[in-house]
């Protein structure tokens, strides 16, 4: 980038000539009022109300849907045989993806001592947390009688019957519940002092006291603060194999089976980087109206913008490692049914589908992301967003479906057609994200104050002697 | 017991992170032991300046995930071995190697919630009465930009107007007493 450009623009850190992680001119004060004004102004924004409109519009369909589930059963679905697994698992495996990129900004970043990440990683984990309870309501709802599904659970009972730990469907139930409880509390306890912040900046007497609850009594003492950083240090530290193990786990839910285009060694690391490439996608759906429309563009700058791209165009790259993996051991494993079924995947009447998947994740991001010019134009980063969550989801398309739909007899092929109902509870999925993440935004403090402040000029202690003379 | 009365501490406010560690080094170093400061964000020098070196969270965190691993462990065993032997396949009934995933994933659950409630029990929290909040300055900074120093009137040191006199020595911007 040319010296003179760095010069002249205060968003550049002269020294690196990469934009800063926080526009200058910040003070603790500032950002706090600034995050805090967000949620303890009595004027909640009209297009707040529009889009929570929207949201909870779309929430009220899959309202429906799963009341017609339940009255009805899975029949009204789209999944018959072959093709027993449609939607549902489509969704909860790309729900779970989503979720993943909250844990990696969360905790793999702070291990990494990424300190960029301090400004999105709130409301990334809080997208974790909504993604979670979209995807775990798929294998809930899926299971046929879901007021049984505690049956997956152990636990002792009348009719003496335990659940089978060799199943990676079971180990699916204790990797999703594990994953669900661990971000619920890291995001907790991220809030706390938070919560003491809002507590102590709020006028009404209601919002002291809830607040004031939820902060636990926090009062800053560095005795607290000490063990504060080393238990998030050491939630960051088991957050990390829990996220990679999560999606590892999901994946031998296929890899475990003998299915030509499941049965692959190469699933557990192509679902992870798949799940944290379609995660940052949707931090950036999320960050890049986010920042605009409540102003945050001091805290979550250019900066952000340009590493996340980053991280996408190397998960991208993987991802693109893992298709082509597939593609070789096709023909390098001299299967025929293996073979057949890449063929059919690409060339078949669902042929359509493999080939958007590798246009929206490979063709358009993997070949614009390693321009900076690109990936710091807040439109095209918006727009490569939308292109790779949509080829994200048409990824688990081809895996669950065109594998499932042509196996080893022709006498049993079938197709698979999503009823209405698939496609009302998606999108209802996409209603409640929505939903939930307005109303997070809305009353509590989205971005965390505690971290921004350690990153603050002010923040530095300076000898004595230096401490006149200014910085 | 009954309600404690008096006085607390005396609190004393600082506008920077460096003034308020170099008062807590220095009363630190005069022998002043109970005593505690109060910052809106993680500040490790100040926690080194009053002697506050190590905690007991990995402690914790360690015997809560083990406690995870060894319960789940055991209780995929008793299942499938004698609770409920079933045939999958031909595989031996102590599949131990299929046993590893939800023992793994309940060693992190156990950890994590010990990590988390353990940071919480170790810190006294929470809290719904704490003197330090009668200061009518506490509240305006402590969580925002403001950093305190408190010495308590249970260090034996500590006698009212000597302490007052001792802090103002370090020029903050107030001292204030905070009562009980």
């Amino acid at each position: 980038m040319a010296t003179s450009e760095v010069r002249d623009n205060p968003q550049l850190d002269s020294a690196t000539g990469e934009y800063r992680v926080i526009a200058p001119g910040q003070t603790f004060r500032s950002v706090t009022e600034k995050i805090t004004h967000i949620v303890l102004t009595s004027s909640t924004p009209l297009g707040w109300f529009a889009l929570f409109g929207v949201g909870g519009a779309l929430a009220t369909l899959l309202l429906v849907a799963v009341t017609w589930l339940f009255l009805v059963g899975v029949g009204i679905w789209g999944i018959t045989q072959p093709v027993a697994w449609g939607f549902a698992i489509i969704n909860f495996v790309w729900w779970i993806g989503i979720g993943h990129a909250g844990t990696l900004i969360s905790a793999i970043l702070l291990l990494f001592k990424q300190s960029w990440r301090n400004s999105i990683n709130r409301f990334a984990e809080a997208m974790t947390i909504f993604a979670v309870v979209c995807a775990g309501m798929f294998p809930l709802i899926h299971v046929g009688r879901p007021w049984l599904a505690y049956w997956m659970l152990p636990y002792p009972n009348t009719m003496d019957l335990w659940p089978q730990f060799r199943s990676p469907l079971l180990w699916d139930v204790f990797a999703v519940s594990t994953y669900a409880t661990i971000s619920v509390v890291f995001w907790y306890i991220g809030m706390v002092p938070d919560f003491g912040t809002m507590r102590d900046r709020s006028q009404s007497k209601i919002a002291q006291y809830f607040y004031g609850l939820a902060s636990l009594g926090w009062r800053g003492s560095v005795r607290h603060w000490a063990r504060y950083e080393t238990a998030s240090l050491l939630l960051a530290g088991l957050a990390t194999p829990l996220v990679l193990s999560v999606h590892t786990v999901i994946s031998f839910d296929f890899a475990v089976a003998v299915l030509p285009g499941w049965h692959t060694t190469i699933f557990p690391p192509y679902f992870v980087a798949g799940a944290i490439y379609s995660g940052f996608a949707m931090v950036l759906t999320l960050a890049i109206p986010l920042r605009k429309f409540y102003h945050l563009e001091g805290l979550v700058t250019e900066r952000h913008i340009d590493n996340m791209g980053k991280v996408m165009l190397a998960t991208g790259f993987i991802v693109a490692y893992g298709y082509g993996m597939e593609v070789f051991m096709a023909w390098y494993s001299a299967s025929h049914w293996e073979a057949f079924m890449m063929w059919n995947r690409m060339f078949g009447p669902m042929g359509w589908s493999y080939w958007v998947l590798i246009t929206c994740n490979l063709a358009i991001p993997l070949t614009t992301l390693w321009s900076r010019k690109l990936r710091t134009s807040i439109p095209y980063m918006f727009f490569i967003s939308i292109v790779v969550n949509t080829g994200m989801w048409f990824e688990r398309f081809v895996i669950v479906v065109t594998s499932l739909y042509r196996d080893f007899l022709p006498s049993s092929w079938g197709t698979y057609r999503a009823t209405k109902w698939d496609y009302m509870t998606y999108v209802g999925t996409l209603g409640l994200f929505t939903a939930l993440f307005l109303l997070f935004v809305r009353f509590l403090p989205m971005i965390p104050m505690s971290e921004i402040r350690m990153m603050l000029p002010a923040a530095k202690i300076k000898a004595k002697s230096t401490a006149e003379a200014g910085d | 017991m009954p309600p404690r009365e008096g006085t607390y501490g005396l609190l004393a406010e600082f506008v920077t992170p460096g003034d308020l560690v170099r008062a807590a080094q220095q009363a630190r170093k005069d022998g002043w032991r109970r005593l505690d400061c109060y910052t809106p964000y993680p500040v490790e020098e100040a926690a080194e300046a009053i002697g506050f070196h190590r905690n007991k969270v990995p402690l914790v965190t360690l015997i809560g995930g083990l406690i995870g691993l060894a319960a789940m462990f055991a209780l995929e065993t008793w299942v499938s071995v004698l609770a409920y032997p079933l045939n999958i396949g031909g595989r031996p009934l102590y599949s131990w190697p299929a046993f590893i995933v939800p023992a793994y994933e309940w060693t992190i659950l156990f950890a994590g919630l010990s990590a988390a409630f353990g940071m919480l029990a170790l810190n006294g929290l929470p809290a719904l009465y704490h003197p330090l909040f009668n200061a009518h300055n506490f509240r305006d900074g402590a969580t925002t930009d403001k950093f305190f120093l408190c010495l308590e009137a249970l260090d034996p040191k500590f006698e009212l107007v000597e302490a007052r006199a001792y802090l103002e020595s370090f020029q903050p911007v107030s001292v204030v007493e905070v009562d009980y």
